[in-house]
């Protein structure tokens, strides 16, 4: 969150046009502290504080770009972009192709993903298939401190309208992150953890649960490549195919719901492009298809886990836990 | 108002009349393929509005935005041909008669959902206060918008940060099918300003004098940085909601008495009166208009299509 801050903080003191707006961004520095100082570097003006009204929020953002401020919208919650959609998916998305070209929509919209700690139904959401599933959108989800700076600066260097996720449980994730500014470019995967036999693809909080489970059936004699899309629209699907072309396996480990999800996506993609390579049929591991309850026991049997992700690749390799074949 | 600006508003509501008359053929002989949604009857709002902007101040606009395209300067061969789906169209056949935009002369977009410009308006606004300058912003909307969370949370930002945006309500009696009293708590749109503190007004939409005047004084508390006005135009929608709508929820004679209100009728009768023009001046402005939207019409005709891969430019392809 540090990282997302000083990406934010660093692209604000390069260019005038950029400015944060939302509930709460101004002296109280946000939900989760993310602009917290802005005020008092950058003014109330380009630190803007605004009412609950997540569609004017949206819109108001999106209306500043066509004009050529570069806006950072905070909404929050993803679960309350759901009030502002029609600004975000029928005016930012698709402003510049029905003008045909003639206007940019240089907005950034960050908005919390993903399950937390018992926040149930209004406060868990990952329902950013829908965002990928609207043109004109591009989406991020950073997995890493180092990937929250880099993708920011990015988004906000986009001439188009960018959904910036960050996930709650990574926070306050600790990471090296370099001092000055640097930009990761959109839609470039990076391979979190080289291996042979089996490609786990993992997005957001799932990717540091898929590093664990690789590192534990490490021990075991299995070596699982983890790829973190960190760009879920536009996707770099040559490295994902590139991946599944070496080790013949595909698991995708996603936060959001499997019916016309991100990970059906990719295994639509390999399905399409690579089935000849494919040694096995490929899997997903998502939540399971429910509203996100509140109470512990029920809220993680609703999501994936690292034993989880680890069981499943077990399966996938026809091994026990203790890794001996179970059937050859 | 002095007389050339008299003329000129004659001339801006006879132009877009026109226009949207032709439209209505070219829908009736299939060279407009959609339902357009045309603006006759309505033409004083565009006109008294849009007259007191400067080509940097931007507007945004609805479903039935022909007439505030031309009434801002939208050449009317890039507009019908833009209406008619061909290359030369104003967003190259990509938008279409609900998404036409130009904005070198601030027609930063017709918007197809209704209620949906009203947001982007207030941020166009926003930029033009934080960017320092004296811009103006006019959001046109309709009655049906007014009860869209869109206009509400707009103006309560709008007038919280004083920012320069006119929001120009035209109440043109009907929301698609639903007459405005049957949808709306209150008979002026105009008493909404009042609950976010600014200043809202209620005119005769047919009377372009009216609504220049009332405009005159929104833009200019705007251009000072006094914030936002709500300005509602009383109008009638003479046409169904689209090409080809059967009105069924309205009578005829509720349509037969509007149009003894038409705001050309009107305009053109008080200039007679006052000697600003004669029958001729006015036969010879709309001859112009006439000249003007038939070779409009004819250039769309001969234009061609956009091919169809042409489709794919500008999108983020995987």
């Amino acid at each position: 969150m540090e990282a997302l801050r000083e990406g934010m903080r660093q692209e604000m003191e390069r260019d005038p046009s950029v400015f944060v707006m939302g509930e709460g961004v101004g002296p109280h520095g946000s939900c989760f502290k993310q602009t917290e100082g802005f005020t008092a570097q950058f003014g109330e003006d380009r630190s803007r504080d605004t009412p609950i009204s997540e569609l004017a929020i949206a819109g108001t953002a999106a209306g500043a770009a066509l004009l050529g401020m570069r806006p950072i919208a905070d909404l929050m919650w993803i679960d309350f972009s759901m009030l502002a959609m029609d600004q975000i998916c029928n005016q930012a998305a698709k402003l510049r192709y029905i003008s045909n070209g003639q206007v940019n929509v240089p907005v950034v919209y960050r908005m919390t993903t993903g399950r937390s700690k018992s926040n149930a139904a209004h406060h868990s959401g990952s329902f950013y298939s829908w965002y990928i599933n609207t043109p004109g959108l591009k989406v991020v989800v950073p997995s890493t401190p180092y990937d929250a700076k880099g993708l920011i600066v990015s988004a906000i260097r986009d001439d188009g309208p960018v959904i910036y996720l960050e996930h709650k449980l990574l926070l306050n994730m600790r990471g090296e992150v370099p001092e000055e500014a640097y930009a990761i470019p959109l839609g470039v995967a990076d391979v979190k953890r080289e291996g042979a036999d089996l490609t786990l693809v993992a997005t957001g909080a799932m990717v540091g649960l898929s590093l664990a489970a690789a590192e534990a059936l490490s021990k075991e004699g299995v070596s699982v490549e983890v790829i973190d899309p960190r760009t879920l629209m536009p996707y770099d699907g040559d490295a994902i195919l590139s991946s599944v072309r070496k080790t013949g396996r595909l698991l995708v480990v996603d936060e959001g719901y499997r019916y016309c999800g991100f990970a059906s996506e990719l295994i639509a993609l390999v399905a399409e492009n690579a089935f000849e390579v494919l040694r096995q049929p490929p899997r997903q591991l998502t939540p399971r298809h429910t509203t996100i309850p509140f109470s512990p026991p029920m809220e993680e049997f609703v999501f994936p886990d690292a034993a989880r992700i680890a069981g499943e690749i077990r399966a996938m390799l026809g091994i026990t836990a203790q890794g001996e074949s179970s059937n050859g | 108002m002095d007389e050339q600006t008299g003329i000129q508003l004659l001339k801006t509501m006879v132009r877009i009349r026109l226009a949207e008359l032709q439209l209505a053929i070219m829908y009736k002989n299939g060279k407009v393929f959609c339902a357009a949604h045309l603006y006759e009857g309505e033409e004083a709002v565009a006109a008294g509005v849009c007259a007191h902007l400067r080509s940097d101040d931007c507007i945004t606009s609805t479903h039935r935005g022909h007439g505030h395209c031309i009434a801002k300067g939208l050449p009317m061969k890039e507009m019908i041909a833009e209406v008619c789906g061909r290359k030369t169209g104003c967003c190259g056949g990509k938008g279409g008669t609900m998404h036409l935009f130009k904005p070198g002369i601030g027609v930063m977009g017709t918007v197809g959902i209704v209620g949906g410009g009203i947001p982007l308006a207030t941020g166009l606004g926003l930029a033009m206060q934080m960017q320092k300058t004296d811009r103006v912003a006019v959001s046109f909307f309709g009655d049906g918008a007014s009860n869209n969370g869109a206009f509400h949370e707009s103006i309560n930002l709008a007038a919280l940060w004083k920012l320069p945006v006119i929001y120009v309500c035209e109440n043109n009696m009907y929301a698609t099918s639903v007459a405005v009293w049957r949808s709306t708590s209150v008979p002026d749109i105009g008493v909404r300003g009042a609950a976010y503190g600014i200043p809202g007004i209620t005119v005769d939409g047919n009377r372009v004098d009216e609504v220049y005047e009332a405009a005159a004084e929104a833009v200019a508390r705007a251009r000072a940085g006094h914030g936002p006005t709500l300005l509602e135009c009383k109008t009638y929608r003479i046409r169904g909601h689209f090409e080809g709508d059967d009105s069924l929820y309205r009578t005829r004679e509720e349509v037969a008495e509007a149009r003894t209100r038409d705001p050309i009728e009107y305009w053109k009768g008080k200039l007679i009166g006052d000697g600003v023009i004669a029958e001729d001046d006015f036969a010879a402005i709309s001859a112009a208009a006439e000249a003007e939207v038939a070779e409009a019409a004819a250039f769309a005709e001969n234009s061609p299509f956009p091919e169809p891969q042409d489709a794919l430019a500008l999108t983020n392809q995987v």
